[in-house]
């Protein structure tokens, strides 16, 4: 497998691992999501990692920076399903994601992603109303 | 070599009555062991002994593999019917002075001989006896080692408190081992109940020190990176004040002095109020009539 899919769920992106990510699958990951989110003007991105098993620093830096680039092209990151083990390992690495906002499931995930895309809605057209 | 087995095997019957005669004066607990078992014991091992010694002067030969087995098995038996390691041992010990008594009766005649044989069974019984003692021990041993791990285990129960919410109550001192099974047991609990809140109350701690809440602020980003919002209870005037005295940063986490007020906030947190039945009663009858 080269690549990861990205799917496109209306105003939202969903991402699911279903494979050991190694290093240069997660750099065309970042490459491919940060074109698709200018290209489509989405707002959520979902990442569920319920399957992946292992993770290493990079991976976890990977997933940080995916966040924080997201969040500069104005799309909100939902990480999910993190594995116990996988969390453990990452708070040992001391990589605690401080930017990545998490659910336990994809269901959960959109909920909140929906939610912030709500709120964000919300907001613009009192801004809207004001002018 | 030594020949005390022979004079052993001929007076078999009188040492294993002034064994039990020695035994019945010094460690005999009639009350954990019966006299027949006692006695049952004692000439099963006198036999085993006699007959590895006639090959072997050696305790850690093959030729006492038999008596060792046995030993073991006494060993065990005994820490398990609630006998001390001294008593334990002594009942090997106080096969000595029957053995001498028929050894000196023996060979009056040969000073030097009489000495050698005592020298060489008082030896090997010495032998059989601090191998007894190890098996008492390591026996001893695995049992702390197991109340230890239940110990550790029991100590970290995860509870659900409602639909959503979990509370891990924290007793005693955290250390490395116990926070790995406190977090191991908690994320896996998230997991299986999809659970949305945990709540930490460390009303049982007797401490808290800058280890204990780097342990607890690791259990909480844990969490949190799997999607679930940790809230920490139960913090004691004393624990607030030494938190701060140590500089230590708990402002990422969301803290309620008690456990009622994190479970209070956790309802809040998934929309859910409580209200009182009785007064619901009223309101409703209330507003049937109107």
């Amino acid at each position: 497998m080269d690549r990861i899919p990205i799917l496109k769920m209306g105003d939202c992106l969903l991402v699911t691992i279903q494979v050991d990510m190694h290093d240069q699958l997660a750099v065309s990951l970042q490459e491919d999501l940060t074109a698709q989110i200018a290209k489509h003007a989405t707002r959520g991105v979902l990442i569920d990692i319920s399957s992946l098993e292992i993770v290493d620093s990079f991976i976890g830096r990977m997933l940080a920076n995916i966040a924080a680039m997201s969040r500069v092209l104005d799309a909100q990151t939902v990480l999910t399903g993190m594995q116990p083990a996988v969390a453990i390992t990452l708070v040992e690495l001391g990589m605690s994601l401080p930017g990545i906002k998490t659910a336990l499931n994809v269901e959960r995930g959109m909920e909140l992603l929906r939610g912030y895309i709500q709120k964000d809605g919300e907001l613009q057209e009192s801004d809207g109303s004001e002018e | 070599m030594s020949s005390f087995y022979e004079v052993i095997r001929k007076n078999e019957s009188s040492i294993l009555a002034g064994w039990l005669t020695e035994l019945a004066s010094s460690t005999r607990r009639s009350d954990l062991m019966g006299d027949a078992e006692l006695k049952q014991q004692a000439g099963e091992l006198l036999r085993l002994f006699t007959a590895a010694s006639e090959t072997s002067s050696d305790p850690k030969s093959d030729a006492f593999l038999s008596t060792r087995e046995y030993l073991k098995d006494i060993a065990k038996s005994r820490m398990e019917q609630g006998f001390t390691a001294a008593e334990t041992v002594l009942f090997v010990l106080s096969l000595k002075q029957p053995v001498f008594n028929v050894l000196r009766d023996q060979l009056k005649a040969d000073s030097g001989k009489l000495v050698t044989e005592i020298w060489a069974v008082g030896n090997l019984l010495d032998r059989l006896a601090v191998l007894t003692v190890e098996h008492a021990i390591e026996f001893r041993d695995q049992v702390i080692n197991r109340q230890q791990e239940e110990m550790l285990e029991l100590s970290t129960p995860v509870v659900k408190l409602w639909d959503g919410v979990l509370a891990l109550p924290l007793i005693g001192t955290l250390d490395s081992a116990r926070t790995q099974v406190v977090m191991e047991s908690l994320l896996s609990a998230i997991v299986e109940t999809n659970s949305q809140i945990a709540i930490i109350d460390i009303t049982g701690v007797p401490t808290v020190d800058t280890l204990v809440a780097q342990h607890l602020i690791k259990t909480i980003t844990a969490a949190r990176l799997m999607g679930a919002d940790c809230y920490l209870s139960g913090i004691r005037p004393a624990i607030a004040q030494t938190i701060v005295h140590l500089g230590i940063d708990l402002v990422d986490v969301q803290t309620k002095a008690k456990l009622a007020d994190a479970f209070a906030l956790a309802l809040t947190r998934l929309g859910k109020t409580i209200v009182n039945a009785k007064m619901l009663g009223k309101t409703t009858s209330k507003f049937e009539e109107a």
